[in-house]
């Protein structure tokens, strides 16, 4: 069972926007956020909504795993309403006790809510449809630029895609190691929360140890084929731009414009 | 001189404490001399801490000489610039299979050597594609690593090292954490790249079945050669294998128990059709 646990939450179907270049996806869920952060009137928020929903009917994921997401943000985003409804001056609508709803509050949490919800759905449609390898190649390839401030980019990308390749296995081994220590009479279950953290030291321990030891296992067998960092290193997918994702970035475009229309014509 | 030679070598494991002081030196190979031939498969038999993966490790100049000299393809091991010329022409499979695939999917793992070594893109998946095929793994080419068998894995480890294109192979008891089915399957794959790719196999091992079909079997014993010879030889000298702590093959072991017993078999007997033959020829025959 825990051989089947997917990292990240790639949906595998077939759609424009799963072949689509990882970079362009990283740049237009940017844009996109930016345009967020841009808008400040209905009409603004209309748009980046039409704009979300073509995007989501591309994708050809179904909205309730795009809504998923919204599970993890559900109490920020009560905070951030309820503190924007009832702590900004204004107008007052009504008072509840001592608690003044100002016209402003209702526009300020309203735009709010939508602004993170909109926020949360956009990155999820990038999430879903790029795998965790091509986000990480994507990512190399976006921030190549900064190898020339000797940021290590390559190497992070690397063990970004290594740490992806050996969650599986050591998942598969806490469970064995679980299992064991379990056959001898380890309790994990009862106790409350400092006697169920005490119990987890027999469980990482040996953890630890074999994680240590498979990373001087994997090093020595990635030199022995030669692998000697980012340097001189070709690529077997090396990523390349093709009609759809000009495409992508034209839209991009014009969203942008639009966007920055409505902000001054309202 | 073979495509691998080893003069006077001499590999110490040196402990240090905190001070960097020497603490303890563990002498794993002592004074060894060996030649290899290109294109023989070479199998290194020895119990545990006999010194024979670390003599592997000195193939791939993962490890240097502490004293004496190996020269693989004519390159010193010891000279720094030829460490990736020398990691190229000879590849290393592990015994742990999990431990050395690096990629998420099995094609790319295969792509990683050449990637390493600045393969162009396009000759990357030529060499893909005939490696997979190499190791009769085209099949899994899209699949993850971490649903492949034991035996798979490794295949997919071998397919891996050979999409370097290397002219030997040196596999460090690759079969030790396998099944009886994976081990079989590793070791026919081995044997084939070695007759039809015309590679040269160094196999570390310390199960006896699968010395059998190589052309020369090396025995070590405390950092030393003390048994050289084809398997033949080396088998017929049950009493001096055992010495060295290692078994010998059942039918082998029951052949020399015979002829010790006064039955007319001959020595060094490594397969089962070859004892009843044998065995049927020392019995005159008369039970056929």
């Amino acid at each position: 069972m825990l051989r089947e646990i997917t990292i990240g939450q790639y949906y595998p179907v077939d759609s424009v926007l799963h072949r689509m270049d990882p970079r362009t996806k990283l740049f237009g869920t940017m844009v996109y956020i930016v345009s967020l952060f841009l808008a400040d009137n209905v009409w603004c928020y209309l748009a980046a909504a039409v704009f979300l929903a073509a995007v989501i009917r591309l994708s050809h994921v179904p909205l309730s795993f795009m809504v998923r997401g919204l599970k993890a943000i559900l109490f920020l985003l009560l905070i951030s309403v309820s503190f924007n409804l009832f702590l900004t001056e204004g107008e007052e609508l009504f008072r509840i006790w001592f608690l003044r709803v100002t016209r402003e509050g209702v526009r300020m949490a309203g735009f709010m809510a939508v602004r993170l919800i909109f926020l949360v759905v956009g990155s999820s449609v990038m999430t879903l449809t790029t795998t965790p390898n091509q986000l990480t190649d994507g990512l190399e390839k976006s921030l190549g630029f900064l190898k020339k401030v000797r940021v290590p980019v390559h190497e992070m990308a690397m063990i970004m895609s290594i740490a992806l390749r050996f969650i599986p296995i050591l998942v598969e081994e806490t469970d064995k190691i679980m299992k064991a220590q379990m056959a001898r009479g380890a309790d994990f279950e009862s106790g409350g929360l400092v006697q169920k953290a005490k119990s987890m030291v027999p469980l990482l321990v040996p953890l630890f140890i074999s994680a240590f030891r498979r990373a001087t296992d994997l090093a020595m067998a990635m030199e022995a084929r030669c692998y000697h960092g980012g340097e001189g290193r070709t690529r077997m997918k090396p990523l390349r731009y093709a009609g759809r994702d000009y495409a992508a970035y034209l839209t991009y475009a014009a969203y942008m414009g639009v966007m920055l229309a409505l902000r001054t014509v309202f | 001189m073979g495509i691998i030679k080893a003069s006077k070598l001499v590999f110490d494991y040196i402990r240090r404490d905190e001070e960097e002081n020497i603490e303890e030196t563990d002498r794993a190979i002592d004074g060894l001399s060996v030649d290899v031939e290109k294109g023989s498969f070479v199998a290194v038999l020895g119990h545990n801490g006999s010194g024979k993966s670390t003599l592997a490790k000195h193939i791939n100049a993962i490890l240097v000489p502490t004293e004496g000299t190996v020269w693989v393809s004519g390159m010193d091991t010891a000279d720094e610039s030829k460490v990736w010329e020398i990691r190229k022409g000879a590849g290393m499979v592990f015994q742990n299979p999990d431990n050395q695939i690096i990629g998420n999917v099995v094609e790319e793992d295969v792509g990683f050597g050449p990637e390493n070594i600045g393969v162009p893109t396009d000759d990357i998946w030529k060499r893909v594609d005939e490696s997979l095929k190499a190791v009769g793994m085209t099949a899994f080419r899209y699949k993850s690593p971490n649903k492949l068998s034991g035996g798979q894995k490794q295949r997919v480890a071998i397919a891996g090292v050979m999409a370097m294109r290397p002219e030997c192979i040196v596999l460090d008891e690759p079969t030790a954490m396998l099944d009886p089915d994976g081990r079989k399957e590793v070791i026919r794959t081995v044997t084939e790249l070695n007759r039809k790719e015309g590679i040269t196999v160094i196999l570390i091992t310390h199960y006896m079945e699968e010395v059998i079909g190589a052309d020369r079997v090396i025995v070590m014993d405390e950092g030393k050669i003390v048994m050289d010879g084809t398997p033949r030889e080396v088998f017929s000298r049950v009493d001096e294998l055992k010495e060295y702590r290692l078994d010998v093959p059942q039918v082998t072991e029951l052949a020399y128990e015979l002829r010790k017993g006064g039955a007319d078999m001959p020595a060094g007997i490594l397969s089962i059709d070859e004892f009843v033959e044998s065995f049927m020829a020392a019995m005159g025959g008369t039970e056929a």
